[in-house]
């Protein structure tokens, strides 16, 4: 699903029309974005009906431990912030330091990514994996597809990183590839905010 | 090695499954005897499977839908019959087991693989010429589509021969397609096969949009779009907003099956009402998803055929907006009767009756466009009017399902099958095949026979009632839905009448069959040809091209100026070819697509029978190839000038042929 | 086309002139609504759908290309007026159908209990839908049946419906109204019957291999005979409780009518329990209980799902 890096490089529409300054590449994925932002919602709205469904099971109070949930949260915000670096150095066309700003985001990313599984693997390890109640399952379920995303996001850096690794300057192209991963890290990072206001801390309240 | 597959999963103790398999084999042998023996490889592979083109994958998508009708119709037939046998202790001669997969199967082939392949055919085909585009905005993405879509209906299939499908009706309710209750691989068939297409359909929705926003010629502003482009512009709303449900409703059902969860379990926690809350937010938009392009193909065929423009443009365009808005606030409809407080089901049942005021607009604007109009009685123009009085009829059984008070007593009978039946035939389908008569001669350069075309009506319209009607009486006495046995002598004479309208719509099918063999046949009488491109005297840009149009449609992108301006152009007699011409940048053929589908397929089928090993390989698979595509830069080209000349003075010259013809 | 289209607006006399058209033919007051709505519907309907199938034929038929006496408009795309009209009429029907609506579905939702004249004492049954049968309990009498309803006519039918296996829909077509059964969800529903007869009952929502047979005899008798029908499963000797309960909820596909002398007091809220973690909402007073019998994981879980 997150594989974006499909979209089409074929901009050919502005060819004709001279009053479209957007490529419909950055446009497409925006699209997606709010198709992506919808599939968050359902799962918000399954996690909210379930909540409470604990089967005997230990409640949000008694699992979640918000240390490691506020440093994975930092991590998370922080790897948003050297995003915005390498973007705007990309704007500079200084490839260098887009690689190296990626190179920390990926660094960032994968650790908030280690942290979540390992705070599941915890979780598990205790018998309280997702088939242990209701609201376990939706818990793992909507942490784990803001992890899945923000893995595909990872996978995704690798790929640009590497292609931009040749000698050629930024090309338009890898511009809105750039562009396109800076807006799936960023709503990556919101939809985090989200699972950390109504999972974690709603939860532990 | 083989998960959960093994030799017992092939029925060969059900004799209808081997004869059909035979049946599938031997058709199957035949045409891929066929292709190599007039060495149609490699053409295929390059100017078919592997192409971008928005028109061949439309032509395509068509194919596969019509297909799946026949899969889908043989399905409704079969329980027709055993309906029309198993009376008074007669079993008939469809087991539980069997007559099970068969009506879920029936359900999800008929929406996912026919409805929606026909639907995607049709956008494919027509929105990017009658904007004046030269394809879709992701043309790759498109092609991509094409192959989710048609993994998913090869799944789907695949479980008639290996293992089994699902036997809890088109939606999978929970806790029925649990793990508890249904242990085998169907409801996984199921569950793989309609994420997959989803996938596609979800970027078809997206694709669509963009080019629609993005890539309309210059001038046309939004009202300038023509009525089927705003439908289409409509669905693919719908498609962006309900298909993400769909899918997370799927995957949650898929992580209880598969990891032990409770969202839909009885126990544990787990609630019912989500799935049905949540299926129904994605189920009840799917319907106007595929009828709301109906829609606009009936527009078109009403305006062209009565020679008139389309009566009342802009109340058409808001109608149709409103009901893609009210689409979204009625889904409790579906289940009036799970006990929900009084406000909240007449709320819904309200919401669900305002949404037959815009609709019954489009029937009167349809209507007013035929009023002084010169009515000229086409195929397509048959398709119509027979869906205005059918789909009236259908609209009026909606409302009346539409009220609590009468839900609570007709919910979950036959009278709710026939109502649906009612505006999915006499709707999208009738509306389908309206919309195929009239742009078939753009697709191929030649017209539909139109004799058969009308026996084909006559015994689809009369097939429909005869087959209908009955339900709606049986609804009335009290017969639920997905019975398998019954034995009340009030039924049967109803199931007999229901069973020979299925016969008669089996006879319609053989007329739509013969009517392309005919067309076929008979496709250089020079009254079929289409010289001029403009084979209707038509109103939208797409008659403005050859027929069938080069793969950049356009050799100089028009300019518009109001609503049918390609009509208006052409009654003042100005010509559009002013422009110079220019080398045409285009999209390049890949066979990305044809990997990556090939790669779900591994996917989806291992996960089904739990072969591990194999689904990781090919979930690699798929990133990899589209790791490679991204990286490939040669993926365009540019049309030389000296090739649009010439094509465009072979296109002068036939139209010069069919005016002196005249 | 034509001659088809002559018989539709018979179609209700036509269906009438059946047997037993069961929806048309109510034998309570609930059923009687439920064909009343759908009926004044229909008709309501009926005057702006007939109109507009004769006027498409007629439009379609005067304004065809061969007729060159028929006016012909080349460019007429607009009428305010009509625009008002065709936005206008539908608006207002579906005004009235939503005014009925409202009405009907506030006046005999299934969940507001019935009240005779005489002020009858209703008559509680609990059905618990199960693979491929139906129980029902009479907690009030101690008596329970598998696959038959009995209940005195002209006294109100109070129901508390579950399910110990997958959702499925309990109606009666001639008493009105049906409503699902859900396993751990107690839903209610409220019917009466007012004339003595022999209904049919029916599962309408599909569960699965045996669906087709899960069906029931509603037989409604006076109360004198009703009675006498309670004397008389009360000296059986079959038992339901919690040991053999299980063996009688076994699936099973056209099961045959069986009665029950005894019925263990809380077995009905012991079903719905075993599903919530072992509690159990009291729908009279609203408290929440702990069901010793169905359940031993702790409680300390009160996340209901009513």
């Amino acid at each position: 699903m997150a594989h974006e890096a499909t979209m089409s490089p074929l901009a050919h529409a502005d060819d004709h029309h001279g009053e479209h300054h957007e490529t419909p590449n950055v446009f497409g994925f925006w699209l997606y974005l709010m198709t992506d932002c919808i599939l968050f919602g359902s799962i918000f709205a399954a996690f909210a009906v379930l909540r409470n469904q604990f089967a005997g099971g230990p409640s949000g109070k008694e699992l979640f431990d918000l240390t490691n949930v506020g440093i994975e949260t930092a991590i998370l915000l922080f790897s948003s912030i050297t995003y915005g670096f390498a973007s705007l150095n990309a704007m500079a066309k200084n490839k260098t330091m887009v690689l190296l700003w990626l190179a920390v985001t990926f660094v960032l990313g994968a650790s908030f990514v280690g942290l979540e599984l390992n705070e599941f693997s915890s979780m598990i390890a205790e018998g309280n994996g997702p088939d242990r109640s209701a609201f376990l399952s939706a818990f793992f379920t909507l942490v784990g597809t803001h992890g899945l995303h923000v893995t595909c996001g990872l996978i995704w850096m690798v790929v640009l990183m590497v292609q931009m690794m040749g000698p050629q300057d930024l090309s338009e192209r890898m511009m809105n590839k750039l562009t396109c991963l800076s807006l799936f890290w960023h709503f990556l990072d919101i939809v985090w905010i989200c699972v950390f206001s109504f999972v974690y801390l709603a939860g532990v309240m | 090695m083989l998960g959960k597959l093994s030799f017992s999963a092939i029925p060969l103790d059900v004799p209808i499954l081997v004869g059909t398999f035979l049946g599938v084999a031997v058709i199957g042998l035949a045409v891929l005897g066929a292709v190599t023996y007039y060495g149609k490889w490699g053409y295929l592979w390059r100017e078919w499977l592997t192409t971008v083109d928005h028109k061949r994958l439309a032509v395509m998508y068509v194919i596969l839908a019509i297909v799946m009708l026949f899969r889908g119709f043989a399905d409704a037939i079969m329980m027709r019959t055993q309906l029309a046998l198993a009376y008074k202790g007669n079993p008939g001669y469809l087991p539980p087991h069997h007559y099970d997969q068969i009506f879920s199967a029936h359900g999800t082939i008929m929406i996912f693989f026919m409805a929606m392949a026909f639907m995607t055919g049709l956008l494919n085909l027509v929105v990017p010429l009658q904007i004046g585009a030269r394809d879709v905005a992701f043309p790759f993405l498109n092609s991509l589509s094409f192959y989710m879509t048609l993994v998913g209906a090869l799944l789907i299939n695949i479980s008639l021969f290996i293992g089994e499908f699902a036997q809890c009706g088109w939606l999978v309710y929970p806790p029925l397609s649990e793990m508890q209750f249904s242990p085998g691989v169907g409801v996984d068939y199921y569950i793989w096969a309609v994420q997959i297409s989803g996938v596609g359909t979800l970027l078809t929705g997206v694709n669509f949009f963009t080019t629609i926003v993005k890539m309309r010629a210059p001038g046309m502003g939004w009202m300038q779009m023509p009525v089927f482009t705003w439908t289409a512009f409509c669905t693919t709303v719908l498609i962006m907003v309900s298909f993400p449900v769909l899918t997370v409703t799927l995957a949650l059902l898929s992580l209880d099956r598969y990891l032990g969860m409770h969202f839909f379990t009885n126990d544990a926690g787990g609630n019912v009402m989500l799935y049905l809350s949540m299926i129904w937010t994605w189920g009840h938009p799917e319907v106007y998803i595929l009828v709301i392009p109906a829609f606009g193909v009936f527009s078109e065929v009403t305006a062209t055929f009565s020679q008139k423009p389309l009566f009342g443009y802009k109340t058409m365009v808001y109608a149709t907006c409103s009901i893609m808005v009210l689409s979204f606030v009625v889904w409790v409809h579906h289940f009036f009767t799970m006990g929900a407080g009084a406000n909240v089901n007449t709320f819904f049942g309200i919401m669900t009756m305002i949404i037959a005021v815009p609709t019954g607009v489009k029937i009167y604007n349809w209507l007013f466009t035929m009023y002084k109009g010169r009515v000229e009685f086409t195929a397509p123009m048959y398709w119509t009017i027979g869906f205005m009085i059918t789909f009236s009829i259908g609209g009026m059984t909606g409302v009346m399902m539409a009220m609590p008070a009468a839900d609570w007593i007709l919910h979950n009978s036959l009278f709710l099958i026939a109502h649906f039946h009612n505006v999915i035939i006499g709707g999208v389908y009738f509306g389908y095949i309206a919309g195929m008569g009239f742009w078939f001669p753009k697709a191929f350069g030649f017209k539909l026979n139109e004799a058969w075309g009308k026996r084909a009506f006559w015994c689809w319209f009369i097939g429909f009632y005869l087959a209908f009607v009955p339900l709606y009486i049986l609804g009335l006495e009290g017969m639920t839905r997905r019975m398998n046995h019954y034995d009340n002598p009030d039924w049967y004479p109803w199931m007999l009448v229901a069973e020979a309208g299925a016969i008669v719509i089996a006879c319609g099918i053989a007329c739509q069959l013969t009517q392309l063999y005919v067309s076929i046949r008979d496709r250089n009488l020079p009254e079929n040809l289409d010289l001029t491109g403009d084979p209707w005297n038509g109103r939208t840009l797409e008659w403005a091209i050859s027929s069938p149009p080069p793969a950049y449609n356009f050799a100089v992108i028009p300019d518009i100026h109001g609503l049918d301006t390609f009509h208006t152009e052409k009654q003042l007699g100005l010509k559009a070819h002013g422009k110079p011409l220019a080398p045409i940048h285009m999209p390049k053929n890949t066979s990305a697509g044809v990997f990556i589908g090939l790669f779900a397929f591994l996917f989806g089928f291992a996960s089904i029978w739990y072969i591990w090993w194999l689904a990781a390989i090919s979930l690699i698979g798929i990133v990899a190839t589209m790791i490679l595509r991204s990286a490939n830069r040669d993926v365009d080209y540019y049309v030389p000038v000296s090739e649009i000349e010439h094509n465009e003075e072979v296109y002068s010259r036939r139209i010069a042929a069919a005016q002196a013809a005249e | 086309m034509k001659k088809l289209w002559r018989y539709l607006p018979a179609l209700p006399a036509l269906m009438l002139s059946g047997c037993t058209v069961d929806l048309l033919q109510p034998r309570g007051p609930v059923a009687e609504l439920n064909r009343d709505v759908m009926v004044a519907e229909f008709v309501i309907m009926m005057l702006i759908v007939v109109p507009t199938c004769a006027a498409t034929l007629y439009f379609a038929w005067k304004y065809r290309a061969s007729n060159k006496e028929a006016e012909y408009l080349p460019t007429w795309d607009h009428s305010t007026v009509i625009e008002y009209v065709i936005w206008g009429v539908p608006a207002i029907l579906i005004a009235v159908l939503g005014a009925i609506s409202w009405w009907s579905t506030h006046a005999y939702d299934p969940y507001r209990p019935l009240q005779t004249a005489d002020n009858v004492k209703p008559l509680n049954v609990q059905v618990v839908s199960l693979d491929w049968k139906w129980m029902f309990i009479y907690p009030d009498l101690g008596i329970a049946t598998i696959n038959q309803l009995d209940v005195p006519t002209n006294t109100p039918l109070n129901f508390q419906i579950t399910s110990d296996t997958v959702m499925t829909s309990f109606f009666i077509p001639r008493l009105g109204s049906m409503i699902y059964a859900m396993p751990g969800q107690q839903t209610q529903l409220h019917l009466l019957a007012n004339e003595s007869g022999d209904y049919l009952g029916e599962a309408s929502q599909f569960s699965g291999r045996g669906f087709s047979d899960m069906k029931f005899r509603t037989l409604a008798m006076d109360p004198a005979q009703f009675n006498d029908w309670v004397e008389k499963v009360k000296s059986g000797s079959e038992n339901l409780d919690d040991t053999t309960y299980p063996k009688y909820a076994a699936p099973q596909e056209a099961a045959p009518v069986q009665y029950f002398a005894h019925v263990q007091p809380d077995l009905f809220d012991g079903i719905v329990a075993k599903y919530n973690n072992g509690m159990m909402v009291d729908k009279t007073t609203g408290k929440v209980m702990h069901m010793q019998s169905a359940s031993n994981a702790a409680p300390s879980d009160t996340g209901m799902k009513e």
